[in-house]
């Protein structure tokens, strides 16, 4: 039967080679979607297998990885692609943003800033910005060769002048080094501003759809919009209810079903970093019991 | 109190181990064996091997156990295993004129060189549950004609003689084949490329499309020219050596549809070929993809478009379960990020929506007092 004996980071040495090429491909022309001969993972297509192969690709041995779901480093689909790297890289993984060197997510840029050295992997699943007003693949390339994006601007203009404001809240598109209009995965809009000018290296990986493309760092990247309705991101009325943090993204978790509710950050490793400690730190060592 | 799922590694280990436990079931029936799978769940298997893309018995045998014979999540293991294994080269084209036929079947001659062969087949059988199955009944020896000469002329070559159907498309000397595992898919797929995703495309797909084509939905008046299963052998041209050797046989299965043509101004009205050829014992998948494949020729034959089956893009992009399964199963994943900027959303409209309607009747009211005022 079979032995199973894997590469270093799950894929062979020549399909890596393919990824790095279509990824230096995708550095070179930031924004734009370089098709690459994606392949089959042992997860299913959806569920990371482009983030996981770019990750793959850029790995070393002496990384630090981090993975993060709706920006939690516990959530199921997270953890079980550390997994996958600890078993078929056995890199050290880490939690804090601050540590790691490659850092894979789905739907989150993490509130701390990103530095130089770093590189985010966004998983995507549907990486044309265009798809949802044009189906069909060979219409949507020809639109961006020619920079035919008056139907991105005709949408967002129809949204304004039916409810008054534009009404994308994630996967709100950009426009990269002014050039390409780029899906940023569906991370909320209010992330959106984290890309622009950022110290890292910025990789999104689509298996399923077999497009890469980058935004490497110090890239302009602008949120459309219209100079009477500037872009603008999402605010909380509270803060997070465990660490007190403001201007975060936060999750509503539903406490009962009387209407109550709180607010926490989505970002679990802020919040960690952030929580008041000692011991009258009452609201965090409550919920953390309740758990 | 309830609180979103957290600790998530130990959870996913354990649902790990209660899927392993109901895959097992009640210990006290024997587990299933691999010879078992691949000998008496012989088409489940052939489909795994078919749809996955690797033609290895005992593997989708292995695929199938696994799975707990979900067919899908069965192909989906088969392929990412294949995904891992080293490729040595292209074999030469099967010659499938050459093929150790075990059923054979024409519905456009009554008779022809080398005959009707039934072989095994479920056709004509009345769809009766038997109960004797349930048990582990003797069943007789088959009735076995010996082998023949070899020779069975496929029925398309038959017609090619008379110039009355297409013939095979020359690829030419210099010809390369596309990879669809090897190089993305782009849009428009030549034939070889659209022929590579319909054979590893979903069987029940590529049946619903086929039959949309039978009812009018880009219609082609098909017949099933020919179809054949039986074992073909496998030629690889080996560089060190300079000629080709076998490595083997598989069994495939063949469907060779005819369909109408009515000619143009360079090419005199001829029948033209959808084709189907599938891993195993797959006549449902064979002429699906036949009838698929014929549709989506429109454009070469100069054909109007206006049908499903004829759009490549919506084929082609649709037709691979596993790419399917993952994307709309992956809802299940967590989206409460995305969806906070929904509920965000929502709220605020209509908390707008409210105040306007709120502002209306107010004017309504005030309007009514000033006519009352006035009257």
């Amino acid at each position: 039967m079979i032995s199973a004996a894997y590469n270093f980071a799950y894929l062979d040495e020549q399909t890596k080679r393919m990824i790095r090429r279509a990824i230096l491909k995708a550095v070179a022309i930031p924004g734009y979607q370089v098709p690459f001969a994606s392949r089959e993972m042992p997860m299913p297509y959806g569920w990371g297998t482009g983030g996981v192969q770019v990750t793959a690709a850029v790995l070393g041995p002496d990384d630090v990885l981090k993975v993060i779901d709706q920006g939690a480093d516990d959530t199921t689909n997270a953890v079980a692609i550390r997994g996958f790297f600890e078993k078929t890289a056995r890199v050290r993984t880490t939690t804090a943003t601050a540590e790691a060197t490659v850092i894979q997510t789905r739907h989150r840029i993490p509130e701390e800033p990103l530095t130089a050295g770093q590189i985010l992997v966004y998983q995507v699943p549907i990486p044309e910005p265009l798809r949802f007003l044009e189906p069909r693949e060979t219409e949507t390339r020809k639109m961006h060769a020619l920079t035919e994006y008056g139907l991105m601007h005709v949408k967002l203009y129809e949204d304004i002048a039916r409810h008054g404001h534009i009404a994308t809240t994630y996967a709100y598109p950009v426009h990269v080094a002014g050039r390409y209009v780029m899906d940023p995965s569906p991370i909320p809009k209010f992330d959106n501003p984290k890309m622009n000018d950022c110290e890292a290296l910025q990789l999104f990986g689509a298996g399923r759809e077999k497009r890469i493309y980058a935004i490497p760092p110090h890239t302009e990247v602008v949120s459309l919009d219209f100079e009477d309705h500037p872009f603008r991101v999402q605010e909380f009325a509270e803060p997070c209810a465990l660490c007190g943090s403001t201007g975060v993204y936060l999750d509503e978790v539903i406490l009962d079903d009387r209407g109550g509710r709180m607010f926490v950050c989505s970002d679990t490793d802020y919040c960690t970093s952030h929580r008041p400690s000692g011991p009258d730190d009452q609201s965090a060592a409550e919920w953390e019991n309740a758990r | 109190m309830y609180v979103a799922v957290k600790g998530g590694e130990t959870a996913i280990r354990n649902a790990h181990r209660l899927v392993a436990d109901k895959r097992r079931g009640d210990r006290s029936v024997p587990s299933i064996s691999l010879d078992q799978i691949v000998n008496q769940l012989a088409l489940a298997v052939d489909r795994v091997m078919a749809e996955g893309s690797l033609y290895d018995p005992e593997l989708a045998a292995l695929a199938i156990k696994q799975a707990r014979g979900d067919m899908i999540e069965a192909i989906f293991l088969l392929r990412a295993f294949r995904t891992t294994a080293p490729r040595f080269g292209f074999s030469e084209p099967l010659d499938t004129s050459n093929m150790l036929v075990e059923r054979r079947i024409s519905a456009t001659f009554k008779d022809l060189p080398g005959g009707q062969l039934l072989g095994p087949t479920f056709d004509y059988t009345h769809r009766l549950l038997d109960p004797e199955l349930a048990g582990d009944a003797e069943i007789p020896a088959p009735e076995l004609a010996e082998a023949g000469d070899g020779v069975m002329p496929r029925v398309t070559d038959l017609l090619g003689q008379e110039g009355l159907i297409e013939a095979d498309a020359d690829a030419g000397e210099e010809a390369e084949t596309g990879d669809l595992t090897r190089e993305p898919l782009s849009f428009p797929a030549d034939r070889a490329l659209r022929l590579q995703a319909l054979a590893r495309g979903d069987e029940g797909f590529l049946l619903s499309l086929g039959y949309s084509t039978q009812r009018g939905y880009a219609r082609s008046h098909p017949f099933a020219g020919e179809i054949r299963l039986g074992e073909v052998e496998v030629m690889v041209e080996i560089p060190e050596l300079g000629f080709t050797v076998s490595i083997g046989r598989i069994e495939v299965t063949e469907c060779q549809m005819i369909n109408q043509f009515k000619g143009s101004a360079k090419v005199p009205p001829q029948f033209t070929r959808g084709y189907g050829l599938v891993f195993g014992h797959a006549e449902r998948k064979a002429m699906s993809m036949a009838l698929v494949d014929r549709a989506l020729r429109w454009r070469e034959l100069g054909e109007e478009k206006t049908a499903p089956a004829q759009d490549e893009e919506f084929v082609l992009s649709h037709s691979d379960n596993v790419q399917a399964t993952g994307f709309v199963e992956h809802l299940k994943l967590p989206h409460y990020v995305d969806f906070q900027a929904e509920l965000e959303l929502v709220r605020r409209m209509r908390a707008k929506h409210e105040a306007a309607v709120r502002d209306s009747a107010g004017q309504d009211e005030s309007k009514a007092k000033q006519q009352e005022a006035a009257e």
